[in-house]
């Protein structure tokens, strides 16, 4: 077990390489990138190193605790500083450090006519540091430090460009959505604590099945709250569109591949919890099958082709978080697409990316068109990515999506065809919008000033990105058309996990599997040549039309934001201007009135320090008399 | 050990210096010039003094006279004439009721300590007899070689540091060259070369004029019989101690304006005599 | 005749000096009014040393007369050093330090 005692070097890397990078400052602004990527790819080496290590032993003997220190030691509580290494998190620390280095490669190139470089890379080695110890915790204090961690890593990079006002807002709203779902975190560590005296997830799940059922229930619900902060779900999706102000690398590996999905994590490693609470459970799916539609619906009406695949990734974590609320059936299939999803949605954001940085930065899909022309390596790239995500066989997102598909038809009662029917349709939409985006970038007619035609903006000159930038999309592009169908074959990936999902009888969905394949297909095809008759086929306008009601509504992401204002912000405005308007009256006023009464006594007292030597020698006798009048009263 | 006998004598001696130092002393109250002040002040020391030998202690009566009456009172008496001759200061007390204060405190003070002594039981007085055997001097200085051998070794530290104290904090950083006799010279000669006033370069005016009246509070006459304010002591001006001619008799003043000899006559001369003895 | 003659003298003298350091303004003045308390106070003790027939008494007065004459000597520097600087004996105007 020689290297699962080193899984503590996995987060020293990037974390060391990280305060360097700030410490130095700008001495290390030349070489600073290449230690950045250096750092990651060392925690991917290592994190290879242990998966095989793992892989060569019993499948029970796969978990492995790594105790570090003790943490918090408190009265009762003790809180040690633990790895948990087991199939989870290893497959976890895997893609966060593969997806990671090779994210960090491509940044090499795109980042290099910023001058922060080495700035950027430190974040990014905090974030992968972070998100490490949100994964190998062992328990959830440690969890929530990484939790935390990879918040503020996002903060950060949310607002890189912060001297970009709107950029700088967008990362204080992400911040403070966050705080919300945190909230739930912090709730359900302090539920966790009053009802079984610790929070290590060992205690904690083995005593789960004797707490009461409405403990449970509570602490599923935050745990659930918690999720939704940090996954962007339903009702506390707002953050995500807007965090697509950082720079698209960051986008790539926090808001799609890794952290976006740490609710998904948060689940499914919390999976003996939710057993005990079907209520919580069920939110989980419910909010899961909401936030997909809206995700999916928010994608069909929006422009900006970063904001599209946020929305799309959104939908995508609420598949994910629909197949984690479905219980075990589902636990393994949430954790595939997060994996599978990783790979595409982050070959996708890089292919983006790409695309911007031919394009001048551009990023509104009506000024693109027949890029496919220009940049090629990006177009088959995006292309691979294209076809995972909405579930053409044998892509990778088809073994995933579809398995959480039939998982959603499981069960009795209404819900299997609630979730089975949302999930049936997510696909169909998903298809049109997906192809929408990739048919309006790289089709059709091209929209953009090439210095010749009559379109509007600058003049453009789209040209094929740096090897630097196109490796790393053509590895990812790689994983989105291969990884599901390997990870598939005899249901690998399954029971790998099974150490920690649990193995699951097959269970039969209400409708035969056959016939959900076929429809799903059908429907995305469907959706996809929807997309190609609208956006490749016949012209785009430049200008958004008008379109109906839905358009208008997805276009403002469904309100969001509008509801959020009238529902929280005003009240809360209205209720800190009253608290702050008591607090000047009567707080302030009582300790004003303090304030100014002493220095009126203080003002009067004054007078008696009038700087004659005279007067304080007079005081002086007074007071020698004084005593003596006191020392021989008492002696009379 | 047989009580104390104080002798008639010396009751005859405390009865005659308390009320003269109690005198000298309500001078600090009432007396007008730091000097005379300084003086009665002396004088009170050596009543003390006296006191001191009448109380078998002559080597501290003789301490007071060297310490204070000859160097300390002495020292008083350099700084009044440093700093404080011309400040004779009014009477008028200028911050309110600190008079009052001043008055009743001393009162009080005054009840409260004449009160404890005169009530309280005392033993009966042993004298110094025993003690001053190996007369007093001796005595004093076994205790202060002997017991108080670390106090006095620190009161030594203590006058050197105040010696250099007072060095320190009445020195005077020099801001510009030295001026001396031989430089203010020139510059005076220097500055009449340029046709400046003759100030300085001629000797000064001394006091005392009109050869009947030559005293040093009397300003000289210059040609025009205008009186010349240098030719007076500054002290003597600022405490208004100044003669003017009205001061002196009209007679005179007519005959130097209308410019007359001033050949002294035989009759005014015994005046003159009568004058000067003023 | 007692020797308690000698502490009201004493008393008397000791008064006097306080009400000269209250009332004068003289720096010079205030300063001697000092001086009066001090040897008030060693006259006492001397008193009292022939009372119990003790030298004691006489050391200590030995002593206060040391430390007042250091002290007379930083006492006048002081007022000397500000009569330089301010032009003036008088304790009133030295009121620089009220608020």
């Amino acid at each position: 077990m020689d290297t699962l005692n080193l899984a503590w070097l996995l987060i020293a890397i990037p974390l060391v390489s990280s305060a360097v990078l700030l410490l130095l400052g700008r001495a290390s602004d030349s070489w600073g990138h290449w230690l950045g990527v250096l750092a990651s790819a060392a925690a991917a080496v290592l994190a290879i190193v242990i998966l095989v290590q793992l892989l060569g032993l019993a499948a029970d003997d796969r978990v492995a605790n790594v105790h570090l220190f003790d943490w918090i030691t408190a009265g009762d509580l003790t809180v040690s500083a633990g790895l948990l290494v087991d199939p989870l998190s290893v497959t976890f620390a895997l893609l966060i450090t593969f997806v990671g280095t090779l994210i960090h490669i491509y940044a090499v190139a795109y980042m290099s006519h910023d001058a922060d470089r080495r700035r950027f890379f430190a974040y990014l080695n905090l974030f992968i540091a972070a998100m490490l110890v949100l994964v190998l915790a062992d328990s959830y204090a440690l969890l929530f430090l990484g939790w935390e961690g990879v918040g503020l890593a996002s903060y950060l990079l949310i607002g890189f460009w912060n001297q970009n006002t709107e950029y700088a807002v967008a990362a204080k709203k992400a911040f403070v959505m966050n705080r919300v779902g945190d909230m739930g975190m912090l709730v359900a560590m302090m539920a966790m604590f009053a009802t079984f005296g610790a929070v290590d997830f060992e205690t904690v799940f083995g005593a789960a099945s004797g707490a009461g059922q409405g403990a449970m229930t509570l602490i599923g619900l935050m745990l659930v709250l918690a999720a939704c902060g940090k996954s962007a779900q339903f009702p506390l999706q707002a953050w995500l569109g807007d965090a697509m102000a950082g720079p698209t690398p960051v986008s790539a590996l926090i808001h799609a591949a890794t952290m976006v999905t740490a609710g998904v994590y948060l689940i499914v490693r919390s999976g003996p919890i939710f057993e005990h609470t079907p209520t919580a459970q069920l939110v989980a799916a419910i909010i899961g099958a909401v936030t997909l539609l809206f995700g999916a619906i928010v994608g069909c009406a929006k422009d900006d082709i970063k904001k599209v695949l946020a929305a799309s990734t959104m939908s995508q974590i609420g598949y994910m978080m629909l197949a984690a609320g479905l219980g075990p059936i589902g636990y393994a299939f949430a954790i595939f697409h997060l994996i599978t999803h990783g790979f595409f949605k982050a070959g996708m954001f890089l292919g983006a990316g790409s695309v911007m940085h031919g394009m001048g930065d551009e990023v509104n899909m009506r000024g693109f068109g027949n890029l496919s022309k220009y940049m090629k390596v990006t177009w088959i790239t995006f292309m691979a990515g294209w076809l995972a995500i909405i579930g053409i066989p044998p892509f990778s997102g088809f073994w995933s999506k579809d398995k959480i598909i039939e998982s959603a038809f499981v069960g009795e009662g209404w819900q299997p065809w609630v979730f089975g029917t949302v999930a049936l349709v997510g696909a169909g939409i998903t298809a049109f919008y997906m192809s929408r985006l990739f048919f309006m970038t790289f089709h059709g007619k091209a929209r953009w000033n090439d210095g010749s035609n009559e379109a509007p903006g600058p003049e453009r000159h789209p040209h094929e990105s740096p090897a630097l930038m196109t490796v790393p999309m053509i590895v990812l592009a790689v994983g989105a058309i291969a990884l599901g169908g390997v990870l598939s074959i005899g249901d690998t990936f399954v029971s790998w996990l099974e150490p920690v999902t649990g193995h699951v009888e097959h269970h039969e969905p209400v409708l035969p599997v056959p016939v959900i394949m076929a429809s799903t297909i059908v429907l995305v095809l469907i959706g996809a040549f929807l997309a190609w008759r609208q956006y490749a086929a016949s012209a785009v306008p430049v200008t958004p039309p008008a379109g109906t009601v839905l358009t208008r509504a997805a276009r403002v992401d469904l309100y969001q934001d509008a509801v959020n204002e009238g529902v929280f912000m005003r009240p809360g405005q209205h209720l800190t201007r009253t608290l702050v308007y008591t607090d000047t009256a009567v707080v302030d006023g009582a300790v004003n009135g303090l304030g100014s009464g002493t220095l009126g006594w203080g003002e009067r007292l004054r007078r008696l320090q009038n700087g004659f030597v005279r007067s304080y020698a007079a005081v002086m006798l007074i007071g020698v008399i004084g005593a003596l009048v006191v020392v021989l009263a008492s002696r009379v | 050990m047989s009580p104390l006998e104080i002798s008639t004598g010396e009751a005859v001696l405390f009865w005659v210096l308390a009320p003269l130092m109690v005198a000298g002393a309500l001078s600090l109250l009432f007396a007008k010039r730091p000097v005379h002040i300084a003086v009665s002040m002396a004088g009170v020391m050596i009543g003390l003094a006296i006191m001191y030998i009448m109380l078998e202690a002559p080597f501290l009566g003789v301490a007071q006279i060297v310490v204070y009456t000859g160097a300390v009172m002495m020292l008083f008496l350099f700084v009044i004439m440093l700093a404080g001759v011309d400040s004779s200061e009014s009477l008028v007390e200028t911050i309110k009721g600190q008079r009052w204060i001043a008055v009743v405190g001393m009162l009080g003070l005054l009840v409260l300590v004449i009160a404890v002594v005169t009530r309280a039981t005392l033993p009966p007085a042993v004298g110094l007899a025993e003690a001053n055997a190996d007369t007093n001097p001796v005595g004093v200085a076994r205790l202060i070689f002997g017991d108080y051998i670390f106090a006095f070794e620190l009161t030594a530290a203590l006058l050197i540091t105040a010696a250099v104290g007072a060095l320190v904090l009445s020195h005077r950083r020099r801001l510009s060259p030295k001026i001396g006799q031989k430089e203010l010279a020139e510059a005076k000669l220097a500055a009449y070369g340029k046709g400046g006033s003759a100030e300085g370069v001629t000797p000064p005016a001394g006091p005392g004029v009109y050869a009947r009246h030559n005293s040093a509070d009397m300003p000289a006459l210059d040609a025009a019989g205008i009186p010349i304010d240098s030719s007076v002591v500054t002290v003597l001006r600022v405490r208004g101690q100044e003669a003017e001619a009205a001061d002196l008799d009209s007679d005179r003043v007519a005959r130097i304006a209308t410019g007359e000899p001033m050949v002294p006559e035989i009759a005014p001369a015994t005046e003159t005599t009568k004058e000067n003895e003023e | 005749m007692s020797l308690v003659n000698y502490l009201v003298l004493s008393g008397i003298l000791f008064s006097i000096g306080s009400i000269a350091v209250l009332t004068r303004r003289n720096a010079i003045v205030a300063f001697m009014g000092v001086e009066l308390m001090l040897n008030a106070a060693n006259l006492t003790l001397v008193t009292f040393g022939r009372l119990h027939g003790d030298l004691h008494g006489q050391v200590i007065a030995f002593f206060v007369m040391v430390v007042a004459a250091a002290e007379v000597v930083i006492g006048l520097a002081i007022i000397v050093s500000i009569f330089r600087t301010r032009g003036s004996a008088s304790i009133d105007d030295a009121n620089l330090l009220k608020s």
